[in-house]
């Protein structure tokens, strides 16, 4: 398969991802489908064309780790678990609901391929690092992924991380930060101001790369770009669009934490055919 | 008298002696490994140590993903740092995913002496007790800590192991074995039972003589489990000796003391008295003048087990 075909089926499983993301969310009834949304072209990159895993054996020692460390994103990376083979498509809609192993927040007790139970933001990159020195006391060659969201970045641990994993020189630790501008309250400028957001990595002693986060091409570069990096951590900082693919969710601060309702369902899926 | 030896020191040991045998071992610290004695670790295991700077939360999330990978952090910091400063991660990354790290926090309790409340934990206790899955030790000397480190690397999930700053008497020969969740009886006596947990032990032991001088026979329960607790222990001290004295340098809210009442109450409510910090910070001074201050003397046991003894009594007598 060449690139330019590899590209076309990213964007064909990014679609599908997408789509689950809406359902999910709706039969939940609750959910993040806006930051979702924004990662998901990050995220199915990441499990189609980048991670060495074998979902037949999701504890292989030599797997790559994949970190969510923003963890309300769940649906995305149950979305993706689930195309990669993990578990069963039609456990999707499972999400959120009593006895399902589809926490609202990744459980990594419950569902095969979470690599870390996470939720309670800015504890992810840290997880990641610990990863990446175990890989390099036990002389294996896997490499540890982090997704980081943007307001994420305003605790305090993400810099505590940055410092150690600068310090400790893990060339072996990619982070994608996930720059959809809005959090909660509002747009991330105002809540809290992060940047100049590469400046920062960049002083922490990260080798950072901003890309645009919808485009393939530039995702696959930059993250060929990180493996080739020695003696220094990699920051992928990804511009995206918060309910990135649905056009009544871009942009919309208010599509974080809120499930689409059925006639919305379906406009939805229509602009994702 | 008995030798003297800090657990701090005799953990910062058993590192190094189990750190052999066990190659999976890493132990981490937060700029603190002189005082954690981590250091005789890291003179043996350079790599297999990591320093992580004044970072705590950072510190317990890496050993998250330590133990992810297949290794037994043994993360060290101050008690109060440990659980208080990085309680989240604790919570969040270590105990709700189940993972196989164990927290050696030191300085525990009131007896850091000089530095004062703010490097006093006296709330550690409560927190790890609460989260589900932590198994929670407090040893009372060197030997038990040895002991402790060595059952936290057969217990498969997270452990906290509190320490002292202080020298504490040797009270258990060579040939004494830990088993975790077991308390164990040092004196036996019909007429009350102090539990009591890590330093208090000692203070225990020698309220114990004091008392039997005065012709009170007391039972003496070393609980240096306190999650899972040795409920069955404490029930039969209950049933056996009619009232229960707990001595910890602990918050008497939500340590030791909440945990026995606990069981009482559930299963066999007897005369019981609490000795612990009675919900209040500490201040500087030296150890010996706060144990005393603050009401964690063998003479207090001694008050506290024959007010139990007369609560007893009257009971009968009703």
């Amino acid at each position: 398969m060449n690139r330019e075909e590899l590209i076309e089926q990213l964007k064909a499983k990014a679609k599908e991802i997408r789509r689950h993301i809406i359902r999910m969310t709706a039969a939940a009834g609750s959910g993040h489908p806006g930051g979702s949304l924004s990662a998901t072209d990050i995220v199915t990159a990441l499990y189609f064309a980048v991670l060495r895993l074998n979902p037949g054996n999701p504890n292989d020692p030599d797997r790559d780790r994949f970190i969510l460390s923003k963890g309300h994103a769940a649906p995305l990376l149950y979305a993706a678990l689930a195309e990669r083979g993990f578990f069963p498509l039609a456990e999707l809609l499972t999400l959120r609901k009593l006895g399902s192993r589809l926490q609202g927040h990744p459980d990594m007790r419950k569902l095969p391929g979470v690599e870390m139970s996470t939720g309670s933001l800015g504890q992810g990159l840290s997880v990641g690092v610990g990863m990446a020195l175990a890989a390099r006391l036990d002389g294996r060659d896997y490499r540890v992924y982090v997704l980081l969201g943007d307001g994420e970045c305003q605790e305090g641990q993400v810099w505590e991380a940055a410092m150690a994993a600068a310090h400790y020189r893990l060339d072996n630790l990619i982070a994608f930060l996930d720059y959809n501008g809005l959090q909660i309250d509002g747009p991330v400028a105002e809540v809290m101001n992060l940047e100049p957001l590469a400046e920062k990595w960049r002083a922490f002693g990260w080798h950072v790369q901003e890309i645009d986060g919808h485009n393939f091409a530039e995702i696959l570069d930059a993250v060929a770009r990180a493996q080739e990096v020695k003696g220094k951590p990699n920051m992928i900082i990804a511009r995206t669009v918060k309910g990135k693919g649905v056009s009544f969710m871009e942009n919309q601060v208010d599509w974080h934490g809120v499930a689409p309702k059925p006639e919305q369902v379906e406009i939805a899926l229509a602009e994702l055919e | 008298m008995a030798e003297k030896i800090a657990t701090r020191d005799a953990y910062g040991k058993a590192l190094v002696e189990l750190g052999e045998e066990w190659p999976e071992v890493v132990v981490l610290d937060a700029d603190l490994a002189k005082s954690t004695k981590t250091i005789l670790f890291k003179k043996r295991f350079p790599e297999r140590f990591f320093d992580f700077g004044v970072a705590e939360q950072n510190m317990f999330g890496v050993a998250a993903g330590l133990a992810a990978a297949g290794k037994i952090p043994f993360c060290s910091t101050f008690a109060v740092f440990a659980a208080g400063r990085a309680f989240d991660q604790i919570r969040q990354s270590i105990a709700y995913p189940r993972l196989n790290v164990k927290i050696g926090a030191s300085h525990a309790g009131i007896t850091v002496g000089e530095d004062g409340a703010s490097h006093q934990a006296i709330e550690d206790l409560a927190l790890m007790r609460a989260l589900p899955g932590m198994t929670v030790f407090v040893p009372a000397d060197a030997v038990e800590t040895y002991g402790a480190v060595r059952a936290a690397l057969e217990i498969d999930g997270p452990v906290y192991i509190r320490l002292g700053r202080a020298p504490v008497p040797v009270i258990h020969g060579p040939d004494f074995v830990f088993r975790p969740g077991e308390a164990v009886c040092l004196r036996e006596g019909k007429d009350a039972t102090i539990i009591a947990t890590g330093i208090m032990v000692a203070q225990a032991l020698e309220a114990a003589q004091a008392l039997a001088a005065e012709g009170i026979e007391v039972r003496v329960l070393d609980m240096h489990t306190l999650k899972p607790l040795d409920a069955a222990a404490v029930v039969r001290a209950a049933l056996e000796t009619g009232a229960v004295v707990t001595a910890e340098e602990h918050n008497i809210i939500g340590g030791l003391g909440s945990a026995v009442a606990e069981v009482l109450g559930e299963e066999c409510p007897v005369p019981l008295k609490r000795v612990g910090i009675r919900d209040v910070f500490g201040e500087s001074g030296k150890p010996e003048e706060l144990l005393k201050k603050y009401g964690l003397t063998p003479a207090h046991l001694v008050e506290a087990v024959k007010e139990v003894i007369s609560r007893k009594k009257s009971l009968f007598h009703r």
